[in-house]
């Protein structure tokens, strides 16, 4: 969706401030908030797409105006209640109002260290072979889709070339609305800075999306 | 939207009681309801509070500075490279290292979110996902590494990694100049975190006696 969180190239954000001896988290709740997200997709069941889907699926003004871990917080809640394992009473009340859903499995304390370790490749077996090689000029499709997609709007319509081929790994585009993994090949591909900005920018920057086949086409 | 971000904190302390209240509450919610058990929790923030953090990156760096063979396997497959000092796992899944060279500086973003090599860097800063880096890096990375205090010079090219992908990016820096014959450890120190992301650059030896 071409939302508030598809911010490569806009202006108006001032500038960057670091943080001198950055603390990991900045209040008691965003360490709650953080664990709670990592935790409940155990019970929860959703994929890391879905849960950027719900992240990302708000007017911009809102994306724009809430710290991270809020909009991490609006997610989980959104997720939560989507999938019926809490209602909006319970949040309210602070307490639980009807029997819990039966869910397939929870974190338990023994496993965090294991589940960490394991993560979530994405990478899957495939009998296809790519169909762009290393070298190729490619065109990043002009696509706007309303759903989750990881194509940034800065590269749409602009043509690369391929730096590496990655794999082939899940698509998200399919995966954060209950598609399936539907596994495409990925790509590194490359864009020269005048191609993105125009002729008139920094010709000694490039900048590289990695990007499923799907989201492109041969630029020959 | 100009300058929110800026006001982050204050935004935080501002609306910090009903967030902490709504947090608490869904806390409540889900552990009475047995979806999660408090102790877990407590294990994954002690693991990103005190275990998992740039420090493992600068091993990573450390190492590749001082072996040759470790360095190439780093550059060839980062992944199992960084697994062999036992890094692995969630949001560092598939790592690619990048190296930096005297005409090539690497730098990584994520503009659509917030992907970061948590195994090797931890969490992310909260100027890495907020919007002036995100949407900076990708359009005027000189501009962004001169919020950063950094100057490159001008026939430098710069390559900016746009983290769209579950492939995570870890930047190799170049190993400062007057650290010949220093150990691993001694080099460990001068590796900082902005300089694995690309918006910084390792301590010189001089830093370092500061």
């Amino acid at each position: 969706m071409n939302g508030g969180q598809d911010l490569g190239g806009t202006h108006g954000h001032g500038p960057v401030e670091p943080e001198a001896n950055e603390p990991v988290f900045h209040a008691e709740w965003e360490k709650r908030a953080f664990a709670l997200t990592l935790a409940m997709t155990a019970p929860g069941g959703w994929n890391i797409d879905m849960g950027r889907f719900a992240r990302e699926n708000r007017p911009p003004g809102e994306y724009l105006s809430m710290t991270y871990y809020q909009i991490w917080l609006a997610a989980l809640e959104h997720m939560a209640k989507e999938g019926g394992l809490v209602s909006d009473d319970e949040i309210e009340a602070g307490h639980s109002l009807q029997p819990p859903k039966p869910v397939r499995r929870i974190l338990l304390p023994g496993d965090v260290a294991k589940v960490l370790y394991r993560g979530g490749p994405t990478e899957r077996d495939t009998n296809t072979k790519p169909i762009f090689g290393v070298g190729d000029r490619v065109r990043a499709k002009n696509i706007n889709p309303l759903t989750h997609t990881r194509l940034p709007r800065y590269v749409r319509g602009h043509v690369g070339t391929i730096e590496r081929v990655i794999g082939c790994h899940v698509f998200p585009d399919s995966n954060a609305h209950g598609g399936g993994e539907n596994p495409q090949w990925l790509y590194t591909v490359r864009f020269d800075g005048p191609e993105l900005w125009g002729a008139d920018s920094d010709a000694t920057i490039k900048v590289s999306v990695d990007a499923w086949e799907p989201y492109l086409s041969p630029a020959t | 939207m100009s300058g929110h971000e800026h006001d982050h904190h204050d935004h935080d302390h501002s609306e910090l009681s009903e967030t902490q209240l709504r947090v608490r509450a869904l806390e409540s919610v889900l552990t009475e309801k047995g979806y999660v058990d408090p102790a877990a929790l407590d294990l994954l923030i002690e693991t990103y509070e005190k275990k998992v953090g740039p420090r493992n990156g600068a091993r990573v760096v450390a190492k590749a500075w001082v072996d040759p063979a470790y360095r190439a396997r780093l550059l060839k497959d980062a992944t199992p490279a960084i697994a062999e000092i036992g890094y692995a796992g969630r949001q560092g899944e598939h790592i690619v290292a990048l190296e930096n060279t005297p005409k090539l500086h690497n730098m990584v973003v994520c503009t659509l979110c917030s992907c970061y090599p948590w195994p090797v860097l931890g969490l992310p800063p909260v100027w890495y996902k907020s919007a002036p880096y995100r949407s900076r890096a990708v359009a005027d990375p000189r501009g962004v590494l001169a919020d950063f205090g950094v100057t490159l010079p001008k026939d430098t090219e710069i390559r900016i990694w746009d983290s769209t992908s579950e492939i995570r990016y870890l930047v190799l820096p170049m190993r400062p100049a007057g650290t010949e014959g220093w150990s691993e450890e001694k080099l460990v120190e001068l590796v900082t975190r902005d300089s694995m992301i690309g918006t910084g650059l390792p301590k010189s030896p001089k830093d370092l006696a500061k």
